[in-house]
């Protein structure tokens, strides 16, 4: 039987990682991810989870530990957030490039400065070119479903890539919720054993792993990892589909709500979603048409299915929890704008881009129903006047 | 155990010629003596350097054993990773054979960029050996200054100019540094002491837990030396007491060489182009001044491998 559990989103990922049974777990602890760290800790401490857990002096060693032990065939974790990521920056595309299958938890903190520990996408958006597959999750069940699902994807054979597995710092990581776990022998079941392709333990069959490639053959290396990258899109759904069935819960690249006759529509990655679900059901009831698309999936970018998911609206505004400084708007603005523009479609919404909850800054019913106002506001116009702005700030 | 010539004639080379390493490179030699001391299963990590380039360019290798490589500053921390798979597997009957662990990088990413990884995997206690080859500055990019660079030698970091006579620091005494972790067992040689360095690599492997040879090795291109003079220059740098053959097993510090005849330091100086600038007038006292430095770490080391 599943059972009912009231866990932060640290504890419930701390849970998914017990069950999940990594053969190595190496960490730095970084506010918000520490109790996650601690809570692996306690139970290898207490022998309820049978892992070499490596107390690293650093993010860069925790992600070299990581590499170390997933290439010598065992099943190796992480977690980490913000200045840790940033830390660790240097191995994350050669993690990825190396086709090891680490998984991490990334609780979503800002980069400094001024110094915050509160809730921004600055770290895992700005590594969303490190070749790793990303996943984001609302609240605690889904960092629970996602990083049960990230171990299966991550170690297919066909895919061989490390996964982020992405939540908010304190708004998810430290607030108890509801959720429901599977059992321990479902999970185990569901996941196997990971069946290395080559293993720095073989030493009957000795492989280089990390050579150098120069000129000649860099570009095959890379295509190689572009290519598994893009195929895992079909393995991250099917994955999803088999996790159903276990759980009950279905997940797909993105979740789309009251989207399909929807005119006006939001953007959004992770916990924010909530409050603009909220806001959904407020102006469905005053006969608003609004809809809401949840990013899921973000490396592989989901492109043609989203395009199609929100070709029919009028206007849509991407919100995002990070700045893309200098660019033509942030990460996943830039990247529907480009879908849009590869999709070639005739229609199309006017798409506008804003920035929210820099640092935690919290944001309220009342700030997703000004994004709503100016939606059809902009849908009168038939125009629009400022496509990017910073939301809740002081001028 | 016995380091035997006749028997290593008959060893399989594990660490393969036809590499790209410059000929007459003391890195070359060392690797290549590092692999004939091992026995049984081993496992390597390796840090961005010139072994690195010029032994693993795809789709060639020089390695008969598993081998990997990350990135520059990690070596020590990418095989903590693969011990700490080695002992989880083995708990789980996945692996059965007794394999063993070794790091090695250049004194860039020992001494200075890969120095936290190291400390760190060392006072985790995991079951490996570091060895630094040691040819005391970044060579791999072209000759500039490292922790390991003596004062006064020339880089192009550090050069050697009309108002400033070359590096104007001393070097940082890592295998000490070392030690003062209490790893098991520390110890630092040179190729040309080939038995003390093969000695030194099956000791440090027998240990439970982690273990670091600090090795002098030679650079013609960096030193500007003759390369048929190399291997003597690093006998000169044991014979001058520049670097004496020691080694310090569960604490105990243990001088594996007793210089009886020290020569003046001069002698290691004068044939490495790095310091034809000490040679002149102006420069002697920088020359006095390393002979000072030689002579206060010599005492103190004969001090400490008496005091035990």
């Amino acid at each position: 039987m599943a059972r009912l559990a009231a866990l932060t989103g640290n504890n419930a990922a701390a849970e998914a990682i017990r069950q999940i049974k990594p053969d190595v777990f190496a960490a730095y602890p970084i506010t918000p991810q520490t109790e996650l760290a601690e809570e692996v800790a306690q139970f290898v401490a207490d022998g309820i989870l049978d892992t070499e857990y490596i107390p690293v002096e650093s993010e860069h060693s925790s992600m070299s530990v990581c590499i170390g032990a997933s290439l010598a065939g065992a099943r190796a974790m992480t977690a980490t957030a913000s200045c840790g990521l940033a830390y660790m920056w240097e191995l994350l595309p050669t993690t990825a490039s190396l086709r090891s299958p680490v998984v991490m938890v990334v609780v979503n903190r800002a980069f400094n400065a001024p110094l915050n520990i509160h809730c921004s996408h600055d770290d895992s958006m700005g590594a969303r070119d490190s070749g790793w597959v990303q996943l984001y999750s609302e609240n605690a069940q889904e960092m629970y479903d996602n990083l049960i699902q990230a171990v299966k994807i991550a170690e297919d054979e066909t895919i061989r890539l490390p996964v982020m597995v992405c939540m908010d710092g304190f708004i998810i990581s430290h607030a108890v919720e509801r959720l429901l776990l599977l059992e321990d022998e479902k999970v185990k079941n569901f996941l196997g054993e990971f069946k290395p392709v080559h293993s720095l333990l073989e030493v009957n069959n000795p492989v280089t792993i990390g050579a150098c490639a120069l000129p000649d053959y860099y570009t095959e290396h890379k295509k190689q990892h572009s290519e598994a990258l893009r195929r895992s899109l079909d393995k991250i759904m099917e994955v999803a589909n088999e996790y159903a069935k276990i759980s009950g819960r279905s997940y797909s690249l993105f979740e789309s709500y009251q989207l399909a006759d929807a005119e006006y529509g939001i953007v959004i990655v992770n916990s924010a979603a909530g409050v603009t679900r909220t806001v959904v059901d407020k102006l469905r009831k005053e006969g608003v048409k609004a809809g809401l698309l949840k990013i899921r999936v973000y490396r592989p970018f989901p492109a043609a299915q989203i395009v199609q998911a929100l070709k029919n609206l009028k206007v849509v505004a991407v919100l995002e929890r990070t700045d893309s400084f200098g660019g033509v708007g942030s990460p996943v603005f830039t990247d529907i704008s480009a879908a849009f523009m590869e999709a070639q479609t005739k229609e199309k919404p006017l798409m506008v881009n804003y920035i929210y909850g820099l640092g935690g800054r919290d944001v309220g019913l009342k700030d997703i129903g000004k994004v709503y106002a100016n939606l059809q506001v902009i849908n009168q116009k038939g125009k629009i006047e400022k496509s990017f702005a910073y939301l809740q700030a002081r001028e | 155990m016995a380091i035997n010539l006749k028997e290593l004639a008959k060893k399989e080379e594990l660490f393969t010629p036809g590499h790209r390493l410059c000929a007459g490179c003391g890195t070359a030699v060392l690797m290549r003596q590092v692999m004939l001391a091992v026995e049984g299963p081993v496992v390597i990590s390796m840090a961005t350097s010139c072994p690195f380039v010029s032994t693993a360019t795809y789709p060639y290798t020089s390695w008969k054993v598993p081998w990997i490589h990350s990135a520059f500053e990690n070596a020590p921390a990418t095989i903590s990773g693969v011990e700490a798979a080695y002992k989880a597997l083995r708990k789980k009957g996945k692996v059965t054979q007794d394999i063993k662990f070794i790091s090695m990088a250049g004194d860039g990413g020992t001494y200075d960029i890969g120095f936290q990884a190291l400390s760190g995997a060392i006072e985790r206690g995991h079951r490996f050996l570091h060895i630094c080859y040691n040819n005391e500055a970044y060579m791999n990019t072209g000759i500039q200054r490292s922790g390991a660079t003596p004062l006064g030698a020339h880089t192009t970091t550090s050069p050697a100019g009309k108002l400033i006579p070359g590096k104007r620091e001393f070097r940082k005494d890592l295998t000490a540094i070392i030690a003062a972790h209490d790893a098991p067992y520390v110890a630092q040689t040179t190729p040309f002491h080939w038995r003390d360095l093969m000695t030194k690599v099956q000791k440090a492997l027998a240990v439970d837990g982690p273990s670091f040879i600090n090795v002098l090795t030679s650079c013609h291109r960096g030193w500007r030396s003759d390369i048929k003079n190399d291997m003597q220059i690093l006998r000169l740098a044991v014979d001058t007491c520049y670097w004496p053959l020691y080694e310090v097993e569960n604490g105990k510090w243990k001088l594996n060489y007793k210089v009886r005849n020290k020569l003046p330091v001069i002698e290691w100086i004068k044939p490495q182009g790095r310091f034809a600038h000490l040679l002149k007038e102006e420069n002697q006292p920088i020359v006095a001044k390393i002979q000072q430095k030689i002579d206060e770490n010599w005492e103190k080391l004969l001090a400490k491998c008496s005091a035990d």
